[in-house]
């Protein structure tokens, strides 16, 4: 389930903090969002977007974590050819 | 509006009928009396303007060379009628004109047939009219036959178009699937998914806020400049419903061939990206209406895509993939990360989803 | 598109492909819950890149799959009706009811909408205010949030022509389901990362725990799911079974507290029906009290009689993971995203349809 997509808040219009909603950058298209559920989120951060909702605050120190793994593995690695 | 092309805006075109007519269409005007005529007479005649609507007869009658020719017909149902980058109108003038250029013929004639819905603004078909005579001029075309019904409301989706096209083909090519040979690369002419997203940004419910307009436009000159620069063309596919996927999963079992594609070469553009992105679709299937794929000799395909790339509607022109031997008559993607999948041919239109 | 393509590169992918490959030992049977992770799985033809030792198992974390066939029904019935405007979200449209799916209704003349969000229903009920709208609320955790808001909406906003039809399931009963068949097979679990975004990741200590059984909570896009499977692998090896949390980008261990709170004012705990599989106690969220005004099961009496139209269909042996869809009988036969046996046959994360329509290669 659960189709989530990372976008870029371009703007927030703070209404009542229910309805508090951004405009949300997904590779340049634009969906208004209702961001009541992330009230830290700010402009230029990134939100996890599900069905016109934002449902958390994208951590952009852990998204690299995944990376930071794979040095530490090719550290511990012998050289060998990646399979193809 | 479609503004798009030839920088000729709609808007400085008033609705020729007179004042005193009813604005919407009414079942009269498909009647075959006098707002049958005067639809005839005052809207389709000085829209479409050329000699062999002039001479008023059942059927345009022409001299063509002795050649080979292409026929093709098709039927346009798009709603909504009037869409980001095109309508209806244009929409049917490119695809009959694209149909007949995939055959490797130069566009010559169209005719166009109208079912009304009762109730259609008359505003609305001279709009998608001026439309139609734009992208004909675009194309060298003339459309030079058509009829007008008129239907109940409620019985028709505004406007249905029918076009029918006639083209000449002046080369010795055999463009047709049966041509394609293990070998003969792949080349796609630019990026795909536009005109399905832009369809679905002013659907309801789907709405988006976006700059995307549909791709709608004739590659008939595109066409014509690989045959001048005398690329051995196999076989073009124009992309339409279904999207790359469908064409090339057609072509593979037309022509009893196995296709392999490379995912990281296929251009899509970043806004449609993130719009497949968030409503769950496969760019790979999503509509355009302004590009094909053509299956070229493999040492012709350097020089096809250059020629391309040169041409202003195929600057984003990539080589795809190659055309492998049989045992299977597949489609095989390379994914991004490197390995491969089998793609399958959708049961029905994609659908945006949530899971 | 950033923090989306970054996770689709082949490089890392078999950079990680190629450590499980290191760290395996024997085989192991995982089990991914989301159907999100299944599509990704399938899309990406990631199988091939594993080790054969490592097999992955497909859970029942598809609310399309295992909507109930009576609540398929009751949607058809209510979306036929005049003066409805029936609103779903697409992934609906081509379930199985026990006679007619909701296409056909549409194809029917029935008013018939997809839309992206809840909201969209809302704001269609009051351009409409002399229709009848009802919304087809599914979901699991991860949905709940945004049907909640909806429906808190209408009754703060007194928008009285709508209702709900309420279809929303939760993961842990599910799990505990699945490890409690005498047929388990499942040794590890990549637990649902938008699910766990809005949950936490708490409410699986304690099963993993109690069963020995590594959990983790995974993302969706092809180095997530290799990264969840190299951890869930590596403590298998290692003989631990903790709850780990590989999408930490967007997961925290007590999750969306916002998104909770308004969880827990509108539903509460209930049990839920699983199609294929049965009754889970406690497994689902129906409306609370002051909202059950909005329950289209409330304000539209429908009787309905469902029964499954196919005896073939094993889909809740394959939302359990004892049975994968290529070993069913009517896989690709009688059974085709055409003519869709059962409710993982049609929607595009269930298992059997990915397996059909991304079909591997190398398979």
């Amino acid at each position: 389930m659960c189709l989530a997509v990372p976008g870029k808040i371009t703007s927030i219009s703070a209404d009542d903090p229910l309805m508090r909603t951004g405009q949300v950058s997904f590779g340049g298209i634009f969906k208004e969002v209702n961001l009541a559920y992330v009230p830290e989120a700010k402009i230029n951060d990134y939100v996890i977007t599900h069905v016109g909702f934002a449902i958390s605050v994208l951590n952009e120190e852990e998204a690299h974590r995944v990376f930071d793994t794979l040095n530490q593995l090719n550290a511990l690695d012998e050289p060998e050819n990646p399979t193809p | 509006m479609n503004k798009k092309e030839g920088n000729i805006s709609v808007d400085t075109f008033s609705c020729p009928l007179p004042i005193n007519s009813s604005s919407l269409i009414t079942l009269a005007h498909g009647g075959g009396g006098k707002l049958t005529q005067q639809l005839i007479e005052q809207l389709f005649r000085p829209a479409f303007n050329n000699p062999e609507l002039e001479t008023q007869h059942d059927g345009a009658v022409f001299e063509i060379p002795p050649a080979k020719l292409a026929f093709t017909t098709d039927s346009y149902v798009v709603r909504p009628l009037i869409f980001p980058g095109g309508n209806i109108g244009n929409l049917a003038v490119n695809g009959t004109v694209n149909d007949l250029a995939m055959c490797g013929a130069r566009p010559l004639y169209l005719t166009a047939a109208f079912i009304l819905e009762e109730g259609l603004p008359v505003e609305t078909l001279w709009t998608i009219v001026q439309s139609m005579k734009k992208s004909a001029d675009h194309a060298g075309v003339n459309i030079v036959t058509g009829d007008t019904k008129v239907v109940d409301k409620g019985k028709g989706d505004g406007i249905f178009i029918n076009t029918s096209g006639v083209g000449v083909i002046e080369h010795n090519l055999t463009i047709h699937p049966k041509s394609i040979q293990p070998g003969d690369v792949v080349l796609l002419s630019g990026d795909i998914g536009r005109h399905g997203i832009a369809i679905m940004a002013v659907r309801e419910g789907l709405g988006f806020q976006s700059q995307i307009e549909s791709d709608c436009a004739a590659v008939s000159n595109l066409v014509q400049s690989l045959i001048d620069a005398d690329i051995e063309i196999h076989c073009m596919r124009d992309l339409t419903r279904g999207g790359l996927a469908t064409a090339l999963i057609e072509m593979a079992q037309t022509s009893k061939v196995s296709i392999n594609i490379t995912e990281t070469e296929i251009p899509v553009r970043e806004d449609v990206k993130g719009a497949c992105e968030i409503l769950g679709l496969d760019p790979l299937y999503v509509a355009n209406e302004g590009q094909f794929v053509a299956f070229v000799k493999a040492d012709h395909a350097k020089h096809a895509l250059d020629v391309m790339q040169k041409n202003q509607l195929g600057g984003p022109a990539k080589i795809i993939g190659t055309v492998k031997e049989a045992p299977q008559e597949t489609v095989i993607l390379k994914t991004k990360i490197g390995t491969l999948r089998m793609l399958d041919m959708l049961s029905g239109e994609q659908l945006p989803r949530i899971c | 598109m950033k923090f989306v393509d970054e996770y689709r590169k082949s490089k890392q992918a078999n950079q990680f492909a190629d450590a499980i490959r290191r760290c395996v030992t024997r085989s192991w049977t995982l089990m991914e819950i989301c159907g999100g992770q299944t599509h990704s799985i399938a899309k990406y033809s990631l199988q091939d890149l594993l080790p054969e030792k490592i097999s992955l198992l497909h859970g029942p974390g598809c609310p399309v799959c295992v909507t109930p066939v009576t609540l398929i029904d009751k949607a058809v019935h209510i979306a036929a009706l005049p003066d409805v405007i029936f609103c779903s979200f697409g992934d609906m449209l081509r379930v199985p009811g026990s006679r007619e799916d909701l296409l056909t209704v549409k194809s029917k003349g029935g008013d018939l909408r997809i839309v992206y969000s809840p909201m969209d229903a809302l704001k269609i009920a009051q351009d409409n205010p002399q229709k009848e709208v009802v919304f087809f609320a599914i979901g699991f955790e991860t949905t709940a949030p945004a049907n909640a808001m909806a429906i808190y909406k209408a009754k703060s906003d007194g928008i009285k022509n709508i209702s709900f039809l309420v279809s929303q399931v939760i993961v842990p009963p599910a799990i505990r389901t699945i490890l409690d068949s005498p047929e388990n097979r499942v040794q590890g679990f990549l637990a649902a990362g938008h699910v766990c975004t809005v949950m936490g990741y708490r409410e699986y200590e304690p099963i993993s725990k109690d069963y020995c059984i590594p959990i983790v909570v995974t993302g969706f896009e092809p180095l997530d799911i290799l990264q969840g499977i190299y951890l869930c692998v590596k403590q298998l090896e290692e003989g631990r079974a903790e709850v780990e949390n590989q999408y930490s980008r967007s997961v925290r261990k007590e999750g969306n507290l916002p998104a909770q709170k308004i969880i827990q004012e509108v539903f509460q705990i209930v049990p839920r029906h699983w199609r294929g599989i049965g009754e889970i106690a406690q497994s689902g969220l129906g409306l609370r009290e002051p909202y059950t005004q909005f329950d289209a099961e409330n304000k539209f009496s429908c009787e309905v009689h469902s029964q499954e139209r196919s005896t073939e269909c094993i889909s809740g042996l394959v939302l359990q993971g004892i049975k994968k869809p290529n070993e069913c009988q009517a896989f690709g036969k009688s059974c085709t995203p055409e003519s869709p046996l059962g409710a993982t046959m049609v929607s595009t994360e269930g298992a059997c349809a990915a397996y059909h329509r991304y079909q591997s290669v190398r398979s």
